[in-house]
């Protein structure tokens, strides 16, 4: 955590996202806020549906055509994103700010050779000429640790296997030395020493670049090992946000400790692993109860239902959305 | 090399092709020496024709014997005319390749254009267009649409030339190199009749270009909305590269694959509405060739026709096949 | 059955240009039907006084060059049309169906055979390979009938052979072979069935293709003889007075044409929104 950075990267404050379906509006986030700091890594943690990946995308201005955001600011160092002009956004865009998906496979394009693929990125934010930009795309290669990177930049994607494809995306995002990296699912998808060997390598590319990392995951445990901050959201609301030490040791929301009994290594044995009872609630409702929790917790209360959830700053770094917390 | 292997494939395909046409010899109903001699044969001509046509013999000789006439490129004799079909069927060809390859080159000009605006715009008045031009264009019958252009372009607004072949009567064709009477008349620096030649060119080029273009457009917006979907274009957007890098660098690039192999399905069309756009508009090519022999009752010109449009057919899948290959390396690599 | 309704009535509803092709195609069945019972004039008649006379009063679509009624003519030609379209779709929608069936369920050699016997009927531009048999076989109606039934043999034995591919072990199947029916049944009476509504589909969507191959067939003087009335010789005989500007000989049936195959593809365009199962909400 860099102490001295009084002013975070990233201040992401009441964001309301919806999505026009054919079934319905589905109000897939709602009223969320999170700081990110220069250097800190921090994970947005929760199930598939909880909204994690939209917000990254609408951090990142990639939403879908059917998507709008009805409230919130995000300010990326200095700039609020949501109000900045198409050009503004264009240049920090894979400069400043990079992402990495998940199926890396199917997320580079399947006819360009990887090094071109890098070196379209470098030619576009790097301030290199076009006699350069092979080379230096082969010199990431080698930063992200591909074997051969020489014969290796003229492969195709359906040539490399998934690990090698999100080295190669690792590549592509940090080429122009961003300061902010967000990864969505990263290592979902890949076999588990492969995954390892990923997250390892972001972690330490980004401890070298000083490089802020925001990970967007469903595994609580791998949250744990590589982020020191974690937010947990459940059906488009970030519950509790903490370090990492601080989460385990104490969560504070129902869900929370729910999640961190439900995750291997979270629980002493097998027998003891717990489900999450329940589901994520229809998101397209109308009638949402104030706390989206509520249907699925045993704490619940009638003011649960139509109370302004409190944002509640327990101590420094940590907040909680809850009228009960633990 | 790959071009061989590919070759190696279609041998069975050409292979299919000469059984088929051989048998189309021999299914006519009746006595086959009495349609190949003629109406106005005698006995004595009908029997040399069978005997030398070997319809005398066992079926499996006659198709070695056919097999071996093919080897020599011998199609038989048109009775109309008295020539051998194959030279009649090649000097009727440039005629009738001018007229794909132009009706082929506009249609594509314009379909892949509109299908990429539609796809870019969806909702839009260009989408809607496209869609308009897609479900009309399948349903108008090449004929018809030919008739159509007539009417408006030469009799009522007089600024087409009449259909009547490729030339005036008054103009006469340029020094022969490649039958394409724009090619030579450009070589042979010859402006006036290469005017000439593109006036006569124009309207049944469109016709066939009007036919084509729906399959086309179709089949370009449908691909280029799903590249533009796909995964590595969300990519591109996160990297932030450019605007019409990612539309034509990575959705186009992608998205014409499809288009390719749709190809081979336009040019199956195509070289059916020849034969009628040549009827219309009277365009001394193969299909008409064909259709004055069928009328005619003279079946060696209308058989060879047949065959030598089925190998025009593999040859064009063929070079796709190879365009596609060029196109898109995953196909390239062999198992 | 009436979830399928009342989602094929949603799609009407929401779609009027899909719920005026089914109204034209009742129109068309009724003049297929009717015939020479709804024409004004006799389709055969002629009257050289009355030749080559423009739309009028009397005469809605003209007379042509030998003064019969063009627009009788049309409409009894849309038996003939109808007619030859539907018994040759017909024809390749059973055999290509059954036979893609068997080599997609069956495998091995049949389906040896049949992929052959399909590739080399697509090796060949299918108008000309029409063409071909027409003018091998005898220049009749019924010839055209067959060759266009062939020409389109290839889809229907593809596309029930592929799904046949598919279903082959599905656990339906496997239910059914567990109960004791033997294998022709099964292919009749369970995978039959399940293919069908995208079978439907297509049979639509050839329905147009027919018509305008058996129309182009004899624009360029295959099967129709004169003075029979039919769609594609009418604008045949018309050609010639064009270029005099006597257009509506060749004009209405023309449209006619147009408009059925037009039905016939939006008719396919909307069974498949209402079939497609990925529609269903």
């Amino acid at each position: 955590m860099d102490a001295d950075n009084a002013v975070p990267l990233l201040a992401v404050e009441d964001l309301g996202i919806e999505f026009r379906t054919r079934s319905g509006t589905v109000r897939a986030v709602d009223g969320i806020g999170f700081k990110l700091r220069r250097g800190e890594t921090m994970a947005l943690v929760g199930e598939s549906g909880s909204g994690k990946s939209v917000t990254a995308y609408a951090i990142m201005g990639i939403l879908d055509a059917a998507a709008r955001i009805t409230s919130g600011t995000i300010v990326f160092g200095g700039l609020e994103l949501l109000q900045a002009s198409e050009g503004a956004i264009a240049e920090i865009r894979g400069r400043e700010l990079a992402m990495i998906f998940q199926n890396p496979r199917t997320a580079l394009n399947p006819i360009r050779p990887v090094g071109k693929q890098i070196a379209d990125i470098l030619l576009r934010h790097g301030n290199v000429t076009a006699a350069q930009a092979p080379s230096r795309a082969i010199e990431m290669l080698a930063k992200v640790r591909i074997p051969d990177p020489e014969r290796r930049a003229r492969s195709y994607p359906f040539e490399l296997s998934g690990g090698m494809c999100q080295r190669v995306m690792i590549a592509m995002a940090l080429a122009c030395a961003p300061q902010l990296l967000i990864a969505d699912e990263p290592t979902t998808g890949l076999d588990i020493t492969t995954q390892a060997v990923i997250m390892d390598l972001i972690a330490e590319l980004a401890a070298s670049q000083k490089m802020a990392t925001l990970l967007i995951t469903h595994d609580l445990g791998l949250a744990s090992e590589y982020c020191g901050h974690i937010a947990v959201m459940h059906a488009g609301h970030i519950v509790e946000t903490a370090p990492t030490a601080a989460l385990f040791a104490a969560p504070h929301h129902p869900y929370t400790a729910k999640l961190i009994a439900a995750t291997p290594g979270g629980a002493p044995n097998l027998e003891a692993l717990a489900a999450i009872p329940g589901a994520l609630p229809d998101l397209r409702r109308e009638d949402l109860p104030l706390c989206r929790y509520s249907g699925r917790c045993e704490r619940a209360a009638p003011a649960c239902l139509d109370r302004p959830l409190p944002r509640r700053a327990v101590s420094e770094g940590r907040g909680v959305a809850c009228h009960f917390p633990l | 090399m790959i071009v061989l292997r590919r070759l190696a494939t279609a041998l069975p395909v050409i292979a299919g092709v000469i059984v088929v046409t051989f048998l189309l010899t021999r299914a006519l109903p009746g006595d086959p020496a009495v349609y190949f001699a003629g109406p106005a044969a005698t006995t004595q001509a009908i029997e040399e024709i069978r005997h030398r046509l070997g319809f005398d013999r066992t079926l499996p000789v006659q198709f070695l014997d056919y097999l071996q006439r093919l080897e020599h490129g011998d199609l038989g004799t048109s009775l109309t005319t008295g020539q051998p079909v194959t030279t009649e069927l090649l000097t009727r060809l440039p005629a009738s390749a001018e007229l794909m390859l132009l009706a082929l080159f506009l249609s594509v000009a314009i379909a892949v254009p509109l299908g990429i605006a539609a796809a870019m715009r969806p909702g839009s008045p260009v989408d809607h267009v496209c869609r308009i031009v897609t479900t009309a264009g399948v349903s108008l019958p090449t004929f018809f649409t030919g008739l159509l252009l007539v009417y408006v372009f030469y009799y009522l607004l007089g600024v087409a030339p009449a259909p009547l072949g490729r030339l005036d009567v008054f103009d006469s064709a340029p020094p022969q190199h490649s039958g394409f009477y724009l090619i030579d008349s450009l070589l042979a620096g010859d402006f006036e009749t290469f005017r000439a030649a593109l006036g006569q060119l124009v309207l049944p080029g469109a016709t066939m270009a009007i036919f084509t273009l729906a399959p086309l457009a179709r089949i370009t917006r449908a691909a280029m909305l799903g590249a533009l979907g796909s995964e590595f274009i969300r990519t591109a957007r996160a990297s932030g590269l450019a605007r019409h890098r990612i539309v034509f660098v990575y959705a186009f690039r992608n998205a014409v694959l499809p288009v390719i192999t749709t190809l081979g399905m336009v040019f199956s069309f195509m070289l059916g509405a020849n034969v009628l756009v040549e009827k219309v508009f009277a365009w001394p090519g193969l299909g008409s060739y064909a259709v004055e022999a069928l009328i005619a009752s003279d079946y060696a010109p209308v058989q060879g026709f047949v065959l030598m449009m089925a190998l025009l057919y593999v040859l064009l899948n063929l070079v796709i096949d190879l365009v596609y290959g060029l196109v898109d390396p995953r196909v390239r690599v062999e198992a | 059955m009436t979830a399928t309704l009342r989602h094929a009535r949603y799609v009407l509803s929401e779609n009027p240009v899909t719920a005026f092709a089914f109204a034209l195609f009742f129109l068309l069945a009724l003049c297929a039907a009717l015939g020479p019972a709804l024409a004004p004039f006799d389709p055969l008649a002629s009257d050289t006084a009355e030749a080559l006379t423009g739309p009028s009063a009397a005469h809605w679509f003209g007379t042509d060059q030998l003064g019969r009624d063009i627009l009788s003519r049309i409409v009894v030609a849309t038996r003939l049309d109808l007619g030859i379209a539907v018994t040759s779709v017909a024809l390749a929608f059973g055999i290509g169906t059954l036979v893609g069936l068997a080599a997609g369920y069956c495998g091995g050699w049949i389906d040896r055979i049949v992929g052959r016997a399909v590739d080399t009927i697509m090796a060949f531009p299918l108008f000309v390979l029409a063409m071909g048999i027409v003018a091998a076989l005898g220049n009749n109606v019924a010839n055209i009938v067959y060759a266009t039934a062939i020409i389109n043999l290839p889809i229907y034995a593809r596309l029930s052979r592929s799904e046949a591919n598919v279903r082959r072990n599905a656990g339906f199947v496997e239910a059914a072979r567990l109960c004791g029916n033997g294998e022709a049944r099964i292919v009749l009476a369970q995978l039959l069935p399940n293919i069908m509504p995208l079978m439907m589909v297509q049979v639509s969507l050839t329905l147009g293709y027919a018509i305008l191959n058996a129309a182009g067939l004899s624009f360029i003087g295959l099967g129709v003889r004169p003075p029979t009335a039919e769609w594609g010789i009418m604008v045949a005989e018309g050609a010639s007075f064009i270029v005099s500007g006597e257009w509506w000989v060749a004009f209405f049936p023309g449209i006619v044409l147009m408009a059925a195959v037009f039905c016939f593809n939006l008719m396919g365009d909307g069974l498949r929104d209402i079939v497609d199962p990925q529609r269903r909400t």
